[in-house]
C-alpha cells in the first residue's frame, strides 16, 4: 500500500485519488474525488473532496467542513494557492478533519504546509518519507501568526 | 539599527542549516533541478550566464561597519574579491560556487546576515529611504516599520509560492527617495489631523515588460493595521493573480484587469476577516522595533561655525566645493551631514565595489560616522552622520579610494544594470553604454550645468537598471541577433513618478553617446532658466528630439 505522512508519522495510505478527467465507473473503496463529483455525493463516508487550486473554499465552506478528509491538489508545487485555501478551511470555516495536500507537493515544503494547517501530505513519488519528516520542523519559531499559532512573534517576545 | 535577539539568530541559522541540507539533497541526486530552483532561489542563489550568482539581503539598505568587513571577508574568501550594490539596495556576488553557498550563508549569519527571499515568487527585501532618520523633510522614519514588515514577510507561510516575486518600499519623507509608486506596494507615511500615524497604500506599480505606475488603494491605513492589510491584499493576489503566463503575474495586471477600485473592495472584504486579529500591532512592538532606531549620539555642534569653516575650503579648492555641491546632502540635526560615496567613476561597472573598498568603507564609517553603512537603489552608498567640520578631512581621505567622484544625482550616476556581461536574461550588454557615456561626458561643469539628471540602463525588457523611469532611459535590444538600444525620454521615479516615451528606432552601441549629446544639445538649447530636463521635456514634448536625432542620423 503506498504510504503518506500524516502527525508525524509514516502511516498507510488508504484513500485513492481519482483525477479531474476520470470518466468510467468509480472504483471501491475510500475515494477522494474532484470537488464537483463530491457535492453531488456529499454523504457517502467512503468518499472525500479535492480542491483544485482555482476551487473557491468559502463557495462551498458549509458542505465542505463536513467531509471526513478535504484534499488540496498542488498542480505543480509552485503554485502556492492551495497555502490560501487550507488556511481559510481552518481559520475562517473551522474545518477540524484531515487535511491533506497532494499532487506535486515536495518535502522542503512541509513547514510552510503543516503551518496554514495541512496534517496529511502526499509527497511526490520516490520521497523518502521517514527522512522528509525532519522537514516539518526546520524552524522552531516563526514570526507571524498561521493556522498553527493565533498570535505573531511580537505578542511573545520578552 | 535593528539587533537580533536570540529567536532572530535562531531563525537565520535554521535557515543555514535547512538549505545546506537541501544543498546535500541537490548534489546528491535526491532533489531535481526543477525542485531545487525555487529553493535555492529563496535563498538569494541564480544560475547566471558564467557562474552563480548570489544576492545577499541588506534589509532596508542598512549595515553597520563590522558586517560590511565581513562582506569583504566573503568576497576575497568566495569570490573575486569585489561586490555590486543592485537597485534594491542589496549586494551581489558574481563567482560563489554553489557548493560553498552554505558556508557562505553561514559566515553572513554571524553577522546578522542573510540571503532570505532576495529572490523568487515570494515578498522581497523591503527598501526605503537612504536618508531615513535624517533627512530634514521626513514626517517620520520608516526604517522601523521595514524592519517589522521584515519579519511578519520572512518565512510567511501562506506566501511563499506566489504568482510572481513581490516587492515593497516605504517612504516617511515629502521627497519620495524610495520609488515606492513603481512598487508592488509602495507605503507613504502620512499623518491625520490628529497626528497619528498611518499609511497611504499605492498597489501595482512596477516596471519591466509592463510599466505601470501604482494606484492609491487606500488614503490612510492606521498604523496598528499595517500587516493585517497587507496580508489581506497577498492573499487576493495569491489567490487571484495571474499564474499561466510569467509576464503576466505581476499584482498590476491583475490590479489593472480588476481596476484599482475593484482590487479595493476585494482587498477590503478580505481584511474584515483579518482586521483585529493579534497580527493588530501594538504600540510595544512598535516601541521596541523603534528602539533600535534611535539618533546616534550626536555632539551639540555650531552650525554657523561649521558653515563658515567649509565655506573657507570651499575657496580654496574647487575640487572640493564641487564634491560638497554634489555628494554632500542636509541634515535635520545642527553641525551634521551626509556623504554619498559615488560609486560610480568612470570605468567601473556602476555599484562595483571591491573587497578593499569595503573595508575603506567600514573604516570611514567608524571614524566620522558611527559605524553606520547605507545602499542606495541608486546603487551608491551613504554615511549618514558625518560632522560639516570634518568634511573636508573626510574629503582628503575618500579621494584616493575612489569614492569622491563628485557626481552624485548627475548624468553619470547612472543607474545599470548587470547586463550582458554577466545576466543570462539580458539582451545586450550594459556595462560598457555605460563606461562611453561616461567617458563622453567627463567634463564636470557641464555635467553640473545639466543639473540634476537621471540616467538609467536595462540590458532587457525586465528593467532591472529602471530604465522606464530614468530622465533618459536606455533598453538593451535584440534585433536579429545583434545588440540595439532603444531610448526612452521623460521618465521619474520620484513624487511626479512618469514613465519615459520611446523616442524611436533604436540605435547601435556606438551610437549611443552621440545620441545621448544631441538630447542634451537640444535640451540645453530650449531649457529656460535652471529648468529640469523632465520640465522642459513635458513643455516641449517628445517631436522637437525626435526631429534632431533621426533627421540627421538616418
Amino acid at each position: 500500500m503506498p504510504r503518506l505522512i500524516k502527525d508525524n508519522q509514516v502511516i498507510d495510505n488508504e484513500w485513492q485519488v481519482i483525477p479531474a478527467d476520470f470518466d468510467a465507473e468509480l472504483p471501491t473503496g475510500k475515494l477522494i474525488v474532484p470537488l464537483a463529483r463530491w457535492l453531488d455525493n456529499s454523504d457517502n463516508t467512503n468518499l472525500a473532496p479535492w480542491l483544485g487550486s482555482e476551487d473557491e473554499v468559502e463557495k462551498v465552506a458549509e458542505q465542505l467542513v463536513q467531509a471526513p478528509l478535504i484534499a488540496i491538489n498542488f498542480p505543480t508545487f509552485m503554485d502556492g494557492r492551495g497555502f490560501s485555501s487550507a488556511r481559510l478551511l481552518r481559520e475562517r470555516y473551522g474545518y477540524r478533519g484531515e487535511l491533506r495536500a497532494i499532487g506535486n507537493v515536495i518535502q522542503d515544503q512541509l513547514f510552510y504546509l503543516k503551518r496554514c494547517g495541512f496534517d496529511a501530505y502526499d509527497l511526490r513519488e520516490g520521497t523518502d518519507l521517514e527522512a522528509a519528516i525532519a522537514s516539518l520542523n526546520d524552524f522552531s519559531v516563526s514570526y507571524q501568526a498561521a493556522t498553527d499559532t493565533a498570535e505573531p512573534l511580537f505578542r511573545k517576545r520578552d | 539599527m535593528y539587533q537580533y535577539d536570540a529567536i532572530d539568530q535562531q531563525l537565520v541559522d535554521q535557515r543555514v542549516a535547512q538549505f545546506r541540507d537541501q544543498t546535500r539533497r541537490y548534489l546528491n541526486g535526491e532533489i531535481t533541478d526543477q525542485e531545487f530552483l525555487p529553493l535555492r532561489l529563496q535563498n538569494g542563489l541564480y544560475i547566471q550566464r558564467l557562474a552563480p550568482m548570489l544576492r545577499i539581503a541588506v534589509p532596508y539598505g542598512l549595515l553597520s561597519s563590522r558586517q560590511v568587513r565581513k562582506l569583504a571577508h566573503i568576497t576575497r574568501t568566495y569570490d573575486k574579491g569585489y561586490a555590486h550594490v543592485t537597485t534594491r539596495q542589496n549586494i551581489q556576488l558574481n563567482w560563489p560556487s554553489l557548493e560553498e553557498v552554505p558556508d557562505i550563508l553561514a559566515e553572513l549569519a554571524e553577522v546578522q546576515m542573510h540571503s532570505i527571499q532576495t529572490s523568487g515568487n515570494c515578498i522581497r527585501n523591503v527598501t526605503s529611504d537612504q536618508f531615513a532618520g535624517i533627512a530634514p523633510d521626513e514626517i517620520e522614519d520608516p526604517r522601523p516599520w521595514c524592519e517589522i514588515i521584515r519579519q511578519w514577510s520572512t518565512f510567511h507561510p501562506e506566501f511563499a509560492f506566489l504568482p510572481r516575486k513581490f516587492k515593497i518600499a516605504v517612504s516617511g519623507s515629502q521627497q519620495d527617495r524610495a520609488a515606492i509608486q513603481v512598487h508592488d506596494i509602495g507605503l507613504q507615511i502620512v499623518k491625520n489631523a490628529e497626528g497619528e500615524t498611518g499609511f497611504q497604500v499605492y498597489v501595482g506599480g512596477g516596471l519591466g515588460r509592463t510599466p505601470i505606475i501604482g494606484s492609491v488603494i487606500r488614503e490612510f491605513l492606521p498604523w496598528q493595521h499595517l500587516l493585517t492589510y497587507l496580508e489581506a491584499i497577498l492573499r487576493v493576489y495569491n489567490r487571484y493573480g495571474r499564474r499561466d503566463n510569467k509576464f503576466k503575474a505581476r499584482i498590476k495586471i491583475l490590479v489593472k484587469a480588476w481596476t484599482p477600485e475593484a482590487f479595493a473592495a476585494k482587498v477590503e472584504e478580505e481584511w474584515q476577516h483579518f482586521k483585529d486579529t493579534p497580527t493588530t500591532l501594538t504600540h510595544e512592538e512598535v516601541e521596541r522595533t523603534r528602539s533600535f532606531f534611535t539618533q546616534p549620539p550626536y555632539r551639540e555642534l555650531d552650525d554657523a561655525a561649521a558653515e563658515q569653516t567649509l565655506a573657507s575650503h570651499k575657496a580654496e579648492h574647487l575640487a572640493f566645493a564641487r564634491w560638497l555641491e554634489r555628494n554632500v546632502t542636509a541634515h535635520k540635526q545642527p553641525g551634521y551631514a551626509a556623504i554619498t560615496l559615488s560609486l560610480k567613476p568612470t570605468g567601473v561597472p556602476p555599484g562595483d565595489v571591491t573587497a578593499a573598498q569595503l573595508e575603506a568603507i567600514a573604516d570611514l564609517a567608524d571614524k566620522y560616522s558611527f559605524g553606520e553603512i547605507r545602499t542606495t537603489h541608486h546603487q551608491n552608498v551613504v554615511l549618514a552622520d558625518v560632522e560639516k567640520a570634518r568634511l573636508f578631512e573626510f574629503w582628503q581621505e575618500a579621494k584616493p579610494l575612489g569614492f569622491a567622484t563628485p557626481n552624485v544625482g548627475t548624468l553619470t550616476d547612472m543607474i545599470c544594470c548587470p547586463g550582458g556581461d554577466y545576466c543570462s536574461l539580458a539582451n545586450a550588454k550594459s556595462i560598457p553604454v555605460a563606461e562611453a557615456i561616461q567617458r563622453r561626458f567627463d567634463d564636470l561643469d557641464y555635467l553640473y550645468d545639466l543639473g540634476d539628471m537621471t540616467l538609467n540602463i536595462s540590458g532587457c525588457m525586465n528593467a532591472c537598471g529602471h530604465h522606464h523611469v530614468g530622465n533618459i532611459g536606455i533598453l538593451g535590444v535584440d534585433k536579429k541577433g545583434e545588440e540595439f538600444y532603444q531610448i526612452q525620454l521623460g521618465g521619474s521615479s520620484e513624487r511626479d513618478s512618469a514613465l519615459g516615451a520611446v523616442l524611436g528606432p533604436s540605435f547601435k552601441q556606438e551610437e549611443v553617446p552621440d545620441v545621448i549629446e544631441k538630447i542634451l544639445t537640444l535640451f540645453g538649447e530650449k531649457r529656460e532658466g535652471d529648468e529640469s530636463f523632465n520640465d522642459t521635456f513635458s513643455r516641449i514634448g517628445l517631436e522637437p528630439f525626435k526631429e534632431r536625432i533621426y533627421a540627421k542620423a538616418h
